[in-house]
């Protein structure tokens, strides 16, 4: 089996290396996202505050990650599918997709932190936790849409759906991140926040625990 | 047991629910600080989201049951639970507005427990339009069961472990008064048991007029 998950990561890097489009398609998505922002505040001559600032990098964050999930089942064409389906056990793929999303998704919001704290200011006054936040809040993104990509590409209108699907199940994860991710910026001793770290971990365990279980049933047709 | 054509239920249901309307309305209650007379909405809200939550627990085992079986009948019991549920969770959500207003002064403060309900339904609305978006039953069967699984323990952190994170202003949380020492002199129990199961039946006799016309169309198909 991780043969078979190394193997599937490999396709999968290899092919987002060789369509580059993609890749840098979601990066200057991501960048024209945050510049629109600091312009929207700057035409106001407002400074971004810290709460508008955490708010406004998780939504860009949420929005960057639902389209760049969405293509990782939708891309695969039917036979292709048939093909894994038969050389693959189904929880290999998902766990792989799990796997190259999460790496995918922190990359992203990394360097979108980067370009955000150069145009907006860095707010943050413990940088270290707030990346260590990012890597735990993107691993649970990256699980949730992962299965629901699944969901939505084996629908008509994917395109829309995946959004929908995915709005209402992530909320516990992104609202579990915005209130660590406050605690980061107002630079509180990290052990304070260490109850609802723990809280982030378990529901990136269970969305984790249900897409690694449910995934086989979707994977079927 | 909860079969259709048995009626015991159903009357047990309505005068369970006409007991709990009347009795609410009239019976003694405790008196309570900021509460007052509202404690009564207890009877209503509270046992609706009871109802809600039994009704949608009632919609993830069939979808369990239809993954683990396949057969169609299950997954129409499912959609038909869930449908009750959220008319359930509607309900609940306009009562606790109506409260909110004249306890709280808004419609909509904010509560983390009225947001999380909020999500709630929408979640529930989402696996709606996910049923109506496939044209090939069984795989619409399928994946709606999937999508109403992880649904539901997605809820789940949603409705009973946010809310305790932060301070809710609802009675028992965050030094309002609470209920449950007025409870133990089971003025208030009398009613809300007896309401809770009330609107369970109704719940379960909605979705059973709902799965026999489904079950009908399904059968007359074959």
């Amino acid at each position: 089996m991780l043969k078979e998950i190394k193997a599937l990561l490999w396709k999968d890097i290899v092919l987002e290396w060789r369509h580059k489009y993609a890749l840098n398609g979601i990066l200057l998505y991501t960048f024209s996202t945050i510049f629109i922002c600091y312009l929207s505040f700057e035409v106001l001559h407002a400074r971004v505050d810290q709460f508008s600032w955490n708010a406004l990098y998780w939504i860009i964050i949420l929005f960057t990650s639902i389209s760049t999930v969405a293509k990782s089942f939708i891309q695969e064409k039917e036979g292709r599918q048939l093909y894994y389906f038969n050389l693959v056990r189904p929880q290999s793929i998902i766990l792989s997709k799990i796997i190259y999303n999460s790496g995918l998704l922190v990359l992203l919001a990394v360097l979108a932190f980067g370009v955000f704290s150069l145009v907006l200011g860095n707010r943050v006054q413990d940088p270290g936790f707030f990346v260590l936040i990012i890597l735990a809040g993107t691993v649970g993104f990256a699980t949730t849409l992962s299965l629901m990509s699944g969901i939505a590409s084996k629908a008509d209108n994917n395109g829309m759906l995946m959004a929908i699907l995915s709005f209402p199940v992530i909320i516990p994860v992104l609202l579990m991140i915005i209130k660590l991710s406050r605690n980061a910026i107002d630079g509180i001793a990290r052990s304070e926040s260490l109850d609802e770290l723990l809280t982030l971990l378990a529901i990136d365990m269970i969305v984790g625990t249900l897409a690694y279980l449910l995934f086989p049933y979707l994977w079927r047709s | 047991m909860f079969s259709i054509k048995k009626s015991w239920w159903k009357i047990l249901g309505v005068l369970l629910t006409a007991y709990a309307l009347l009795g609410g309305l009239l019976m003694e209650v405790p008196r309570l600080a900021i509460l007052n007379e509202t404690i009564r909405n207890l009877y209503y809200h509270v046992t609706m989201w009871f109802g809600m939550i039994i009704l949608l627990t009632g919609s993830l085992v069939y979808s369990l049951r239809y993954l683990s079986s396949k057969n169609e009948h299950f997954d129409i019991r499912a959609e038909a639970y869930a449908k009750a549920g959220c008319l359930f969770g509607v309900l609940g959500i306009v009562t606790g507005m109506v409260w909110a207003r004249y306890t709280w002064g808004e419609f909509w403060s904010g509560d983390p427990k009225q947001n999380a309900s909020a999500i709630a339904l929408l979640i529930y609305f989402a696996y709606f339009i996910l049923r109506s978006s496939f044209e090939d039953p069984q795989q619409r069967s399928r994946i709606s069961a999937v999508y109403n699984i992880f649904a539901y323990f997605a809820m789940i952190p949603l409705l009973f472990i946010l809310p305790r994170l932060t301070d809710s202003m609802h009675p028992g949380n965050g030094g309002n008064p609470g209920f449950n020492y007025f409870d133990l002199d089971g003025k208030l129990r009398m009613i809300f048991y007896p309401a809770i199961i009330g609107w369970t039946l109704m719940g379960v006799w909605f979705a059973s007029i709902k799965i026999r016309i489904q079950d009908i169309r399904l059968t007359q198909d074959l």
